[in-house]
């Protein structure tokens, strides 16, 4: 394409005019007006959900906004797909790699474009413009013949920006680029990006690592529950503005209300632990307490959650409840596996079951359910009415003898809809076409009928807007109230510090800090989160082909 | 943000504008009334053509084909709603005849105890398949093709790669009682009624669905979905046991070639009948009609005297062309 002359500062080279998203009538972006100029390097923070993703994705064509309009180096900038963004030199690397893992280093560079006479590939000429490409990057140790599937996942992340540094590229977005990647090739990727930069490309760096921020940014964006809170220069910005500007907003007054009364102790988590995901959590939940788990994406806090389901097979620590008030049914279900041995914790008889459940339905037996993160993948039939979904989780209320029992399930199904406020046409509606917060109402209405004593929550308010919102919170009081321990992990410090009586922070897989009710502070629950970034372990490399 | 905020107004209205019963049945009538009509059409149709094919004759044709696909078809619908699928049936079906003929001719064993052993046979041929796709969480495409050969090959083992002729013993099963109607197609009509009612109305059945729709989520549910596999692939190669016992009681023999290629018979009218490949959806008693359509459409074409070539082109097409309505329809109801 030709080369347009480089734009004066007075028309950036981006420019982003109150552009809105909405998913599903929620909005996730409000109107957010941005320049980029050429040369520059914008850091786009804020916290998890705040509408990053979102925005850098709009940019690059992978998803179209709902309202506003853009203009690339002064002329009207609407792409339609990722390879129309890219042809006008906008482009992306993802978090989630785009590579194909059996298609080799070279074949990966130049996919899509690879010198060919008549289809056959000229590989002596793919090799030496693979090779250029991956030398742009300080990659040369890379053999361009090697299949991705066998770099180890930051040497690929690296193969993933050296296939985007096109000499064509004009912006280039990077979302949380050093997620995987080692200090050494952090160096490499920002060596990279001065060199860009200085040709004059405008570099939009997504992340929310603050100390890296500082080291690369000029200005930096911050992002707030999809609204832009502010953009200013990055000099004489401290950490602590950083953060003052992505919490922001005044202290909700639910946050003064008084803890709520605890009860005994429900569920005792012992050193639980699966490879480096969840190293050795322990914790208590106690009857009518919400227990919160904060942590950034990845810090472990769904895996720790699946674990004690028993969705996933713990490999260490165990869990132990109460035995003593069990209906008969679920004793002896719980009488069922020969690893379990029964010990006395304070007052109270409770039952030990070494490295957690082995699957859901023993979880189940013992009183425990899990409310999913991702309701679409693993909550939900999509596909199916409201009535199946909501009885899944114990058909024996509505059946006898196997046998359904219609008038029955439908009757259950009426009150749910009623009691839980669900929109919907009928109980017969597929649940696919409710919206987020009736979806995951749906979910809930699966653990009302059945003795559920703890109630594992992941992201239960995700995709669901703010009316909604308010539904479910009330909904979880009221389970708490009934006496029901609520584990509920959330990326929304505010709905965590509203709702919680304890929040445990999760960072890289162990639980760093556990704060009572009024002790905590946003600014303390984030530093908890952040604890892991000076002393990250260096990520585990699989064995490669060029480990230095 | 506040757990204390009263429900809006408009939720309130929502919710006491409260939806109201409507029966399963009702919501399927459509697809009842659609297949019908496309049965009553092809019926017709062939009338016009052919002015031999308005007869009685016709008609005890078609339902002497019918039973043994029937029985097939109602566990193949349990099979594609689990998202699986079951190529071995028609080599099943084989095996099964053949054991019992073995059992009756050479063993002399008493005719109940040799259709029991047929009985046996399916099931455990089914099992088979059922158990290794889920132990080694293999699909059940490749498993059921494995033994799709390995059990066509035990058939020409038992029969010794000849036709075994059993006689009269149990031609009692297929023998027409009144105008055609036979015990085996008595059979058949009892087993989609209650296949019918154990998908829609037991436990099992609503597992079935759900593991078809989305296997993770019943785990998560608390549902194992191991044994229901097993389960449905044991049922098939049961009720695939039961169709070789009919075959074998309609010809008064066991052809160890008997119903090779008719597993695919099986799966395109369980698909007229709008049970989807991809699993979750299906209804026993569409497959019924899609069944009667096959089982029509080959007597209509014999009847008219198209060439075997033409017969099997028209068949394919109509296959292709009633799965593109269904796909149709669907789209404009989820939408």
């Amino acid at each position: 394409m030709p080369h347009t002359p480089s734009p004066t500062p007075a028309t950036p080279l981006l420019h982003v005019d109150a552009v809105g998203k909405d998913y599903h009538g929620t909005t996730v972006l409000h109107d957010v007006t941005l320049a980029l100029n050429a040369g520059e390097v914008l850091a786009l923070t804020g916290e998890n959900g705040a509408g990053k993703s979102t925005l850098s994705k709009i940019i690059c064509g992978l998803t179209p906004a709902t309202r506003g309009g853009m203009r690339l180096a002064g002329a009207a900038f609407m792409p339609e797909s990722r390879q129309d963004a890219e042809r006008q030199g906008v482009r992306m690397v993802m978090q989630e790699l785009g590579l194909v893992p059996t298609l080799t280093v070279a074949e990966n560079l130049l996919l899509g474009r690879m010198p060919s006479t008549a289809g056959w590939v000229r590989r002596a000429e793919l090799h030496a413009a693979a090779r250029a490409q991956l030398a742009k990057i300080g990659l040369e140790s890379i053999d361009p013949a090697t299949p991705v599937s066998r770099l180890g996942i930051g040497q690929q992340q690296m193969v993933e920006i050296a296939r985007n540094l096109q000499d064509d590229t004009r912006i280039l977005v990077l979302d949380e680029p050093t997620a995987m990647l080692t200090p050494r090739e952090t160096n490499y990727l920002f060596e990279q990006i001065a060199r860009l930069t200085a040709r004059g490309v405008a570099i939009v760096y997504v992340s929310h690592r603050l100390e890296e921020l500082r080291r690369i940014a000029d200005r930096v964006a911050v992002l707030r529950d999809g609204r832009l809170v502010d953009a200013c220069p990055m000099a004489g910005l401290s950490e602590d503005d950083l953060v003052r500007r992505m919490v922001g907003r005044s202290v909700n007054d639910l946050e003064h209300r008084p803890r709520r009364a605890a009860g005994a102790v429900v569920m005792q988590v012992n050193g639980i632990g699966r490879a480096s995901a969840v190293q050795d959590v322990s914790l208590e939940l106690r009857a009518g307490e919400v227990f919160g788990i904060a942590g950034l994406v990845g810090s472990g806090r769904t895996e720790l959650l699946r674990l004690l389901y028993g969705a996933d097979r713990a490999d260490r620590g165990s869990v132990s409840l109460p035995v003593d008030d069990f209906k008969p049914k679920q004793a002896a279900a719980l009488d069922a596996p020969a690893h379990t041995a029964i010990k006395s914790i304070a007052k109270g008889v409770y039952k030990t079951f070494a490295k957690g459940f082995h699957s859901p339905l023993q979880a189940m037996a013992a009183g425990v359910g899990l409310v999913s993160e991702d309701r679409k993948s693993q909550g939900l039939l999509l596909a199916q009415p409201i009535r199946i979904n909501a009885t899944l989780s114990d058909l024996s209320a509505v059946s006898r003898g196997g046998w359904l029992q219609g008038a029955r399930e439908h009757g259950l199904v009426q009150s749910f809809i009623r009691t839980l406020r669900i929109r919907c046409t009928s109980g017969e509606q597929p649940v696919g076409q409710l919206s987020g917060g009736n979806q995951q109402k749906v979910v809930f209405a699966r653990w009302l009928h059945r003795p559920v004593r703890v109630l594992l929550l992941d992201e239960p308010t995700r995709g669901v807007d703010v009316g909604a919102r308010a539904e479910i919170y009330g909904e979880l009081d009221r389970m708490a109230a009934e006496g029901r321990a609520l584990l509920m992990v959330s990326s929304d410090l505010r709905e965590l510090m509203a709702m919680a009586d304890r929040i445990g922070v999760m960072s890289a897989g162990r639980l760093v800090a556990i704060f009572e009710r009024g002790e905590w502070t946003e600014q303390s629950l984030l530093a908890a989160a952040f604890s892991d970034a000076a002393g990250r372990p260096a990520p585990a490399q699989p064995v490669s082909p060029v480990a230095a | 943000m506040n757990p204390s905020t009263p429900p809006s107004p408009a939720a309130a209205a929502a919710a006491s504008t409260a939806p109201s019963a409507t029966p399963i049945w009702r919501t399927q009538l459509g697809t009842y009334l659609g297949l019908a009509l496309v049965l009553a059409g092809m019926v017709g149709l062939f009338s016009w053509l052919s002015e031999y094919f308005w007869s009685v004759e016709t008609f005890v044709t078609i339902a002497n084909e019918i039973p043994a696909l029937a029985v097939m078809a109602v566990g193949m619908t349990f099979v594609l709603i689990i998202a699986g699928i079951d190529l071995s049936v028609g080599s099943v079906m084989a095996l099964a005849a053949a054991t019992s003929a073995a059992a009756i001719l050479q063993w002399g064993w008493p005719v109940p105890a040799a259709a029991a052993l047929a009985l046996v046979t399916g099931l455990v041929c089914g099992t088979i398949t059922g158990a290794i796709s889920v132990a080694w969480r293999l699909p059940s495409f490749i498993v059921s093709l494995g033994m799709l050969e390995a059990v066509r090959g035990s058939a020409y083992l038992v029969t010794d790669s000849r036709t075994q002729y059993v006689g009269d013993a149990i031609s009692w099963l297929a023998a027409p009682l009144v105008g055609g109607i036979s015990v085996a197609f008595l059979i058949a009509l009892v087993l989609v009624v209650v296949a019918q009612l154990v998908l829609s109305r037991t436990v099992f059945g609503r597992s079935v669905v759900g593991i078809g729709t989305n296997e993770e989520a019943m785990r998560l549910a608390g549902v194992d979905p191991r044994p229901v596999r097993i389960i449905v692939f044991a049922v098939t190669g049961l009720l695939a046991g039961l169709a070789g016992l009919m075959q074998s009681a309609r010809l008064e023999a066991a052809d160890p070639n008997a119903g090779s290629g008719m597993e695919l018979q099986v799966i395109a009218a369980v698909v007229i009948g709008g049970t989807s490949l991809m699993g979750g959806r299906g209804s026993v008693v569409t497959t019924a009609f899609g069944v009667l359509i096959i089982a029509v459409l080959e007597a209509g074409l014999a009847q008219v005297g198209a060439s075997e070539p033409s017969k099997r082109i028209i068949t394919g097409c109509v296959i292709v062309a009633a799965v593109i309505i269904d796909t149709l329809r669907q789209r404009r109801t989820t939408h």
